[in-house]
């Protein structure tokens, strides 16, 4: 019995451990952040779109943005130019072949991934410097040009992850997961 | 000069006080002076960090052909592998992948936010960091889209060299927090089985990470080979994903928040996602570790031989899936196959060294070197490539510039007036 016993003890320092882990700080290193400290950081936008700001904006309206900070780079309507890769498909059928142009958006399985990226990292020679209404709008603008949606759609917070993009199941594995499944690593 | 008299002086010094105790008159000629010395800490001249010989000009290459726009993106360089000796790439040559702007941190001020489905949210300064349990440790750090098959094709002819074809890896002794130690300190929530983590570049690098592995073997690295990271590196702290491709290893990292899914970073599911015919409409995403690859250095394209005789064949092999276990090096083409001495220790998801002793007899040859890892997958010829991923013709590969993960073995063309080229393809 006294093997019992040292099983049972041993289960319940584990139990303890693991629910230790919650509470304890092992260091008590890093000082806690503030909800203002990490609501002013927490701007990435996930495919459900729950972060997205309030705001709005519609393709014509994007229109005008992207003739002005936008299509420097990518050409007046969006198939890529000095620099800047094609955003607009040659194709508006939504089909994706092995050499399509990727950077079109609609190769993108999410709206949201649009208005993320843009938002952060657009124009390349100021990220960041466009409001969320502008985001809302050349997302919108894109997304028109690319036969997604059409050109009065307005784009905010609830009708952007609502968007159905043609792409959307273009994607292997369909959901991205680790540990993989056992497969030979040139898969 | 100064510092240098001082201590020669002292060393006679002792060595006079040790030669009286030898003869029992216990006297030191320091108690003769008064005043303490003081001494002149920072030395003159190129003395108070190193610099290499003048003859040594070793140096990265850009990796794209000429009038390619690189504009507002930051830079892409590649190491010179064909200089690099041993497994450690020195971390001024370690190639450099960016996708904005470098920015210049203030150690001070520098803070990494981790938050989202933690417990506690928290801040760690730099100096947090290096007071938490440290690791160091050996590993490659690979471009995902490194030995592209594009890089090979007749119409960029002008990358010949190792360094032009493959130099999109590098390996470095890195020295930093586990990831699982932070994550201790601030908890993590039920239902936490992502992160997205950010980098403080113009353009907010974004990408994300399954927490598994985040908690098997990531760490937030400050120190490369000795020394701080180097800004191109990520100065002050990066992120290092050992063994997986390197857009995971987000540099000048600012924040980790913890989801409850893929973020879908433009980054991670649009840039790096891969086409090639065998997937058909579809491409492929999130594929995490780098295979299995091994490269001859040296001799490798763009070298000539000095003549016959006696030559060290010496390359580099690694894999994202643990140690390299056998490397094997034809010099005839691929009919037959030699092993070659693999130096150790060898590290997992590290660059491993090996070594074959040959001699050129002066005939036109082809060298290649093919490598096995843990998991007993085997370094693919071309061939072998291209019928797993439906690539039938060399046009096709041409414009396979999205086909990541290129690894299929390398072969140098040795010719008889001792030059060496690239004979991918021929």
């Amino acid at each position: 019995m006294p093997c019992g016993h040292k099983l049972l003890l041993t289960v319940m320092l584990v139990a303890a451990a693991g629910t230790g882990l919650a509470q304890s700080r092992p260091y008590n290193i890093g000082t806690a952040a503030s909800p203002e400290e990490v609501r002013a950081a927490d701007h990435v936008v996930g495919p459900t779109g729950k972060e997205l700001p309030t705001g709005s904006g519609t393709s014509k309206e994007g229109a005008a943005i992207f003739a002005q900070r936008c299509a420097g780079c990518h050409g007046s309507n969006g198939a890529g130019g000095a620099g800047g890769p094609r955003l607009v498909a040659a194709s508006t059928n939504g089909k994706q072949g092995p050499f399509t142009e990727k950077s079109a958006t609609n190769y993108y399985p999410h709206a949201t991934i649009a208005w993320d990226y843009i938002n952060r990292a657009m124009p390349a020679n100021k990220p960041g410097s466009l409001s969320a209404d502008e985001v809302y709008a050349v997302t919108a603008f894109l997304l028109f040009k690319n036969g997604i949606i059409q050109e009065s759609d307005s784009m905010d917070a609830k009708s952007l992850p609502k968007v159905e993009m043609p792409n959307r199941n273009g994607f292997v594995p369909a959901v991205p997961v680790w540990p993989a499944p056992p497969k030979p690593s040139w898969y | 000069m100064g510092s240098n008299r001082t201590g020669r002086r002292r060393f006679l010094e002792r060595g006079v006080a040790m030669a009286g105790l030898a003869v029992g008159a216990v006297r030191t000629a320091s108690s003769q002076e008064s005043a303490p010395e003081t001494r002149e800490v920072n030395p003159k001249g190129p003395y108070a960090y190193g610099e290499r010989s003048r003859f040594v000009t070793s140096g990265r290459t850009n990796d794209y052909p000429k009038g390619v726009f690189q504009g507002m993106f930051g830079p892409r360089q590649n190491a010179p592998l064909q200089d690099v000796a041993g497994i450690i790439t020195p971390a001024p040559l370690h190639f450099v992948r960016s996708h904005s702007t470098l920015p210049d941190t203030d150690p001070q001020k520098y803070r990494l936010l981790i938050h989202g489905l933690v417990d506690r949210p928290l801040d760690f300064s730099l100096e947090d960091l290096k007071r938490l349990p440290s690791e160091s440790r050996i590993h490659f750090l690979e471009c995902q889209g490194n030995s592209s098959p594009g890089h090979h094709a007749h119409r960029k002819s002008d990358f010949a060299t190792v360094q032009d074809l493959h130099g999109g890896t590098s390996c470095s002794e890195w020295t930093g927090v586990p990831l699982s130690v932070l994550f201790k300190e601030t908890g993590l929530k039920k239902g936490g089985t992502w992160l997205v983590s950010e980098g403080a570049d113009a353009g907010r690098y974004t990408y994300t990470l399954p927490i598994a592995k985040a908690l098997d073997d990531v760490m937030v690295v400050y120190g490369q080979n000795g020394e701080a990271l180097r800004p191109d590196q990520g100065y002050p702290v990066r992120l290092l994903v050992p063994g997986w491709e390197g857009p995971y290893s987000v540099k000048w990292l600012r924040q980790i928040k913890v989801v409850d899914q893929p973020y879908m970073a433009w980054d991670e599911a649009i840039q790096h996602s891969i086409s090639r015919p065998d997937l058909g409409d579809k491409s492929r995403w999130y594929h995490f570790e780098m295979p299995v690859k091994s490269l001859i250095t040296r001799p490798s394209g763009g070298q000539t031989l000095p003549g016959r005789g006696f030559y060290e064949i010496s390359g580099l092999a690694w894999s994202g899936a643990g140690v390299v276990r056998r490397v094997e090096v034809s010099t005839d083409g691929g009919r037959t196959w030699k092993d070659a001495k693999i130096q150790g220790p060898v590290h997992r998801k590290a660059h491993t060294r090996f070594t074959l002793p040959w001699s050129w007899d002066g005939s036109e040859v082809v060298l290649l070197s093919r490598a096995t890892d843990e998991r007993s997958e085997v370094q693919p010829s071309l061939d072998e490539l291209s019928k797993r991923w439906g690539f039938s013709t060399k046009e096709t590969w041409e414009t396979a510039d999205h086909a990541f993960h290129f690894n299929a073995t390398q072969r140098w063309r040795v010719m008889g007036d001792r030059s060496i080229h690239d004979a991918m393809w021929s």
